[in-house]
């Protein structure tokens, strides 16, 4: 069924490049995508909240040879049955909402689209790391076209740019799987690198290589997320992408960021975590916070959304590495509300750009006046990513934030106090922002007398300037809706991933504060630092007296 | 009883969500009759429970009611549930009820306006979110409310959204009350990680009363008095509260607010959201006498706003920047009163306050609308043959907030002058004594540029008109409520008891005792001197501002010979001004030349461009390598081959 779910969008792939013809292609693409959340629904509906560990597996045999076992191995559990729904529901809303934004090559477009659904779900899907590494790869080259070919002005320097920085990362993340799989060979006696297999393994490695693999790992994700100081791929890549491209971007490719982080740094490398958390949440504290200055003085709209994702991706990075209940139950529906929320901000204002074909905010004003409809669905959009309780976006950061209170493994206010500053920040640039692009007189229209009836003198401009359509409306009320939802009964959603996260937090936890019937026994797992460079020095000392002993 | 809660939130739901639905297409005035009429059901629901409450035992008089679970995340169990008890009652009646009045007199007031519905809309989303402040039973739904009020407020000040200082009036107070919400946001992660939950029962306890039919101790009562912890969650909360309820330092976004419509100025940025502040204050009241620094800071803060924004009122010829900064000094009052601990004080001057400021924006409101929306007095004058309903109520109002007995406004702030003196010191009384000399002052210097002298404005060509029943109903209400509602807290010194005290004090008098300190004075013998100071004192305001613009109309050109006092209050202290220079500006540039220009365009994306470079530059030399010339080839393998075996062989 996950093998269903992760394939069928290749079916629309090659259906769109078939059709040759523009519309042909669209609803190639739109009817395949609806009918994977149809699939994802119905894997939905086969999913036991009620279980912590991997579900609905399916596990193949892929290369094979003696001492070596690359499987076909997914399966999902609470965090990546949430993170499939997104994907697939974002893309349906991507295709309707930008539905007349490519003109050009279109099949090719869509075909890439789907492409990209297949793989993000595939990364989310992934149970053995050469596979997820596989789909992790896939990923990079409908993106790597979409921005190219597709893109803004700059296109070619941003996806380049785009490229090398996941490349770089990716290919360390690769020396780590590999490294991983041999160390796993040493124990099973074949190289494998299933993660079930690998969860044993990597917690019995010394503790200095623990830190090396966590690193590889983590330094792939962290551009992925990104993380703050190697964000700086994100604005250009967001704002030369054409819409489509930006709203899957920031919706659901860093997520894969995240969901790495949680996945395989935190699974597979505690100790590691724990010893580098008090960095990860300094980068994370540093991104909510200059994410949040340098979006202020943005003046292109895409690229202060783009800069305000990477605050609010910093109090992900913040709740995954507080490890408590609250902080990792919060980071996932942040990663949620994020997707909904700046998904939304860059697909309405993709409208937009549509209609005016400028990025620049103070080509903009009125909007309120001219398109009223579009002014209420974009503020509400930016009151989700303000964070305003009642909104979905609230939910996340107030979670993330009290689960780094009393973290066990930060130990300390600060980070928390540090964070809940940049709800402060997220109101000046978000409200700025909005105000300037939505309020005031539209562009060239005479200065009103008083907000009481009065004639209106609008500038042809503003007149051309349409309200959303009714396809437009379709795209953008259910992510309202959903925003209402998530904030208003959050559980209807959570419940979902409750087990699962609890489990790895409670897991974690359990490490940390140093209890014995931690579920990953290892030897080696408790030895400190200082402990580790004693057995160093110990073992050189003995190495040295074998080398007196011979010369002798 | 329980069962009927839930129609006091649900009934102006329905409503927003039908004028949000069907409002573009209504004609007249039917989206404001929806809305108007819900808000209704709401208060005489209230009034209902209110009622019932009066009937039962002291002790029982508080409703737990859980509607619907919202989030449940380890220490996060918090529902969408209320907590209805004599504290709560008291603003949901304030909220429904002066929000009922503002309701229909908006009827006519915005009768015309192309946002018709839109407001409505909004001001019943307002009223939701009130309730949600006021009826949780937990520090988080409170804080949903807190923001809420916050949205509406943002879109009620912008709500003329074509002008360009209107959207800087909300923005101003959206992120003024952020900085706020930020000091809310820390309290709440200290109390989770000290108590471990967010519910008002279980941190603060049930006071005096049964719920659920036990009596909740609290786990705020775990701790002693003077605890740290406790004085940073009280102190990170009245941050929240600065913010809210616009004290000093965050109050300078409430004057600017006025920029909204005048029925929004009445019921949000007077009579309801900014008390917002005093209630949570006075919930926590436990919390709070815990830490005796955090109360003298209330107390402080408090007496200080209350006497710098009536300097700064004395001079504002703009009649709703009157009242604003009135406001502002008034909410000070309020602050001084709980940070003596009388809690019950403050919350009384919030519910007089609510009854006279409600009319008094609502008369402004009345006569901007008969001058064509001017709002400076200098041009108005004479106004009281014109408006005579308008007049009286207004003056009536003016009575009352100025402290002239037995006008409403004289028992609630005389309380608090009498409880400064009493548990506070004697500076915080005579602060709060000067304070109201000035607003005696200052009201009736707007009552006399208001409505009397002569006409200052063409008479020739537009006749101010008195409002109709929708707008003078609520006028003639509230000034009646002015004159009476002071007998409700009425002190104990008149023989009848303080009824207002009796009803809260399941709620508060645990933190009045724990907060009380020793050697206080009192004696009814002192009271009543103090009483009778009071009246001399409101008095001689009244006297002074009609020396001044009564017999003989001093306008702004005379005041001006004042010199540098008078510049110095008339702009404000140039507190904005200072705000701008000092962290506005800097946060910006510092951002904009250093963060974004410097770290990430030059630093960051610097050295990733510098490595692409060096590669290019290294893939350059590396390629001379590949020369296609064998016989290089051949040498460079044999070279190879000697370091490796040099290396094997060495090492």
């Amino acid at each position: 069924m996950l093998s269903l779910l992760i394939f069928f969008p290749l079916v629309g792939a090659v259906g769109a490049l078939l059709a040759r013809k523009a519309e042909a292609a669209k609803w190639i693409a739109l009817i395949t995508s609806v009918i994977t959340f149809v699939i994802s629904l119905f894997v939905y509906s086969n999913f036991n909240p009620n279980v912590a560990g991997y579900q609905l597996t399916e596990q193949l045999p892929w290369v094979v040879t003696p001492g070596l076992a690359f499987t076909y191995f997914v399966g999902i559990d609470g965090m990546s049955m949430f993170l499939i729904l997104l994907t697939t529901f974002l893309t349906i809303i991507t295709l309707i909402g930008t539905w007349n934004s490519v003109t050009k090559a279109v099949p090719g477009f869509m075909a890439l689209m789907m492409v990209l659904e297949a793989g993000m779900i595939g990364v989310f899907c992934s149970l053995d790391l050469f596979l997820f590494y596989v789909f992790w790869e896939v990923i990079l080259i409908p993106m790597y076209f979409i921005i190219g070919v597709w893109g803004g002005k700059r296109r070619i320097y941003a996806a380049v740019k785009f490229f090398i920085y996941t490349m770089a990362g990716s290919l360390l993340m690769l020396v780590a799987i590999i490294w991983l799989g041999i160390e796993a060979g040493r124990v099973t006696g074949h190289f494998t690198t299933d993660i079930t297999k690998l969860y044993a393994v990597a917690g019995q490695l010394p503790i200095d290589i623990q830190h090396y693999l966590f690193l590889a790992f983590a330094l792939s994700f962290a551009i992925k997320v990104p993380i703050f100081p190697l964000h700086t791929w994100l604005p250009d890549a967001h704002t030369e992408a054409p819409t489509a491209g930006s709203v899957i971007l920031a919706g659901v490719l860093l997520k894969m960021g995240t969901y790495g982080l949680i996945r395989f740094c935190l699974g597979l490398f505690p100790q590691a975590s724990f010893d580098y958390s008090t960095l990860f949440c300094v980068l994370g504290v540093i991104g909510i916070i200059y994410g949040a200055l340098v979006s202020m003085v943005q003046t292109d709209v895409k690229r202060l959304i783009a800069y305000s994702s990477v605050a609010h991706m910093g109090f992900i990075v913040l709740g995954i590495f507080s490890m408590t209940r609250e902080g990792l139950q919060g980071a996932l529906v942040q990663m949620i509300n994020h997707g909904l929320s700046t998904g939304m901000l860059f697909l309405m204002f993709g409208m937009m750009y549509d209609r005016r074909h400028t990025r620049e905010i103070s080509e903009y004003g009125g909007l309120a006046k001219t398109v009223p409809l579009f002014a209420a669905f974009f503020g509400i959009a930016v009151m989700s990513s303000v964070g305003l309780p009642g909104l979905n976006g609230f939910i996340g950061e107030y979670l993330t934030m009290m689960g780094a209170y009393y973290s066990p493994v930060l130990n300390t206010w600060s980070y928390a106090v540090w964070s809940a500053s940049g709800v402060i920040l997220a109101a000046i640039y978000l409200l700025w922002m909005y105000q300037r692009f939505v309020f005031g007189l539209p562009k060239g229209a005479a200065p009103a007398t008083h907000g009481h009836d009065h004639v209106e003198q609008a500038s042809p401009l503003a007149h051309a300037t349409l309200d959303l359509s009714w396809r437009e409306l379709v795209a953008v009320v259910p992510m309202v809706a959903f925003m209402l939802w998530i904030g208003l009964q959050p559980m209807n959603f959570m419940q979902m991933s409750e087990k699962t996260m609890y489990k790895i937090s409670d897991d974690l936890l359990k490490l940390k504060t140093g209890d014995t019937t931690a579920v990953v026994s290892s030897s080696l797992r408790g030895v400190t630092k200082e402990r580790r460079s004693n057995l160093v020095v110990e073992s050189k000392a003995v190495e040295s007296g074998i080398a007196s002993l011979r010369s002798q | 009883m329980s069962d009927f809660i839930p129609i006091i939130v649900l009934a102006p739901i329905v409503a927003l969500l039908f004028n949000l639905a069907f409002g573009s297409r209504m004609r007249g005035e039917t989206a404001g009759w929806i809305a108007t009429g819900a808000v209704f059901i709401s208060f005489l629901v209230t009034l209902g429970i209110f009622t019932n409450m009066l009937g039962w035992p002291a002790e029982q008089r508080a409703i737990h009611f859980h509607w619907l679970d919202w989030i449940n995340v380890g220490r996060v169990n918090v529902g969408i549930s209320y907590l209805i008890d004599q504290l709560s009652i008291v603003f949901m009646l304030v909220i429904t009820g002066v929000g009922a009045l503002i309701h229909l007199y908006s009827i006519s007031y915005m009768k015309g306006d192309r946002g018709y519905w839109r407001f409505f809309v909004y001001m019943n989303l307002f009223i939701v979110m009130m309730l949600q402040l006021v009826m949780a039973d937990n520090f988080l739904l409170t804080f949903v409310g807190w923001e809420g009020v916050g949205l509406c407020s943002y879109l009620l000040i912008g709500f003329w959204y074509d002008e360009k200082k209107n959207g800087d009036a909300a923005k101003k107070a959206f992120i003024v009350n952020r900085i706020g919400d930020f000091g809310f946001l820390v309290a709440m992660g200290a109390m989770l990680w000290q108590f471990k939950t967010l519910n008002y029962l279980d941190i603060l306890g049930s006071g005096g009363n049964i719920v659920d039919g036990v009596h909740h101790a609290g786990l705020a009562a775990t701790l002693t008095v003077g605890a740290p912890i406790a004085t940073i969650i009280t102190l990170m909360l009245f941050l929240g509260c600065t913010g809210k309820s616009a004290q000093i330092p965050l109050y300078v976004w409430l004057p600017d607010a006025m920029a909204g419509p005048t029925p929004v100025s009445a019921l949000i940025h007077a009579a309801t959201m900014v008390t917002s502040g005093i209630f949570l204050v006075a919930r926590s009241n436990i919390l709070f006498a815990l830490s005796p620094t955090t109360l003298s800071v209330v107390a402080g803060v408090g007496a200080a706003t209350a006497i710098f924004a009536a300097m700064i009122g004395i001079f504002q010829n703009d009649i709703k920047k009157v009242l604003a900064y009135s406001t502002v000094s008034q909410l000070g009052y309020m602050f001084l009163a709980l940070g003596v601990g009388a809690f019950t004080a403050g919350v009384f001057h919030v519910v007089t306050h609510a009854f006279f400021k409600a009319c008094l924006f609502l008369g402004s409101g009345a006569v901007i609308h008969a001058m064509h929306h001017e709002q400076d007095m200098q041009k108005m004058g004479g106004l009281k043959k014109y408006l005579p309903i308008t007049f009286w109520t207004f003056f009536i109002a003016t009575l009352a907030i100025a402290g002239i007995p037995p006008f409403a406004g004289f028992f609630s702030k005389d309380e608090i002058l009498w409880q400064a003196f009493s548990r506070g010191s004697v500076v915080l009384w005579l602060i709060g004594a000067i304070a109201a000399i000035m607003t005696a002052f200052y009201m009736f210097r707007a009552v006399y540029l208001t409505f009397y002298g002569k006409e200052r404005f063409d008479t020739d060509h537009h006749e101010p008109h008195e409002v109709d029943w929708k707008m003078w109903l609520p006028l003639v209400v509230l000034a009646g409520l002015a004159i009476v509602a002071g007998f409700f807290g009425m002190p104990a010194v008149f023989g009848a008891g303080n009824w207002f005290e009796t009803w809260l004090e399941p709620v508060v008098s645990k933190g009045e005792e724990i907060s009380k300190v020793a050697g206080a004075a009192e004696g009814a013998g002192l009271e009543w001197a103090l009483m009778a100071v009071s009246v001399v004192i409101a008095a001689s305001g009244i006297l002074l501002a009609m020396r001044f613009y009564k017999r003989r109309v001093t306008l702004a050109k005379d005041e001006a010979q004042l010199g540098a006092a008078y510049q110095l209050m008339h702009n404000k202290f140039y507190v904005d001004e200072l705000y701008d220079k000092t962290v506005i500006q800097p946060i910006y540039n510092v951002s904009n030349s250093f963060l974004y220009k410097i770290v990430d365009v030059r630093v960051i994306d610097g050295i990733i461009n510098g490595l692409a470079h060096i590669t290019e530059i290294g893939s350059g030399v590396i390629r001379r390598i590949q020369t296609g010339i064998v016989q290089n080839y051949a040498v460079l393998i044999v070279v190879g081959l000697f370091v490796l075996v040099g290396y094997l062989v060495m090492f």
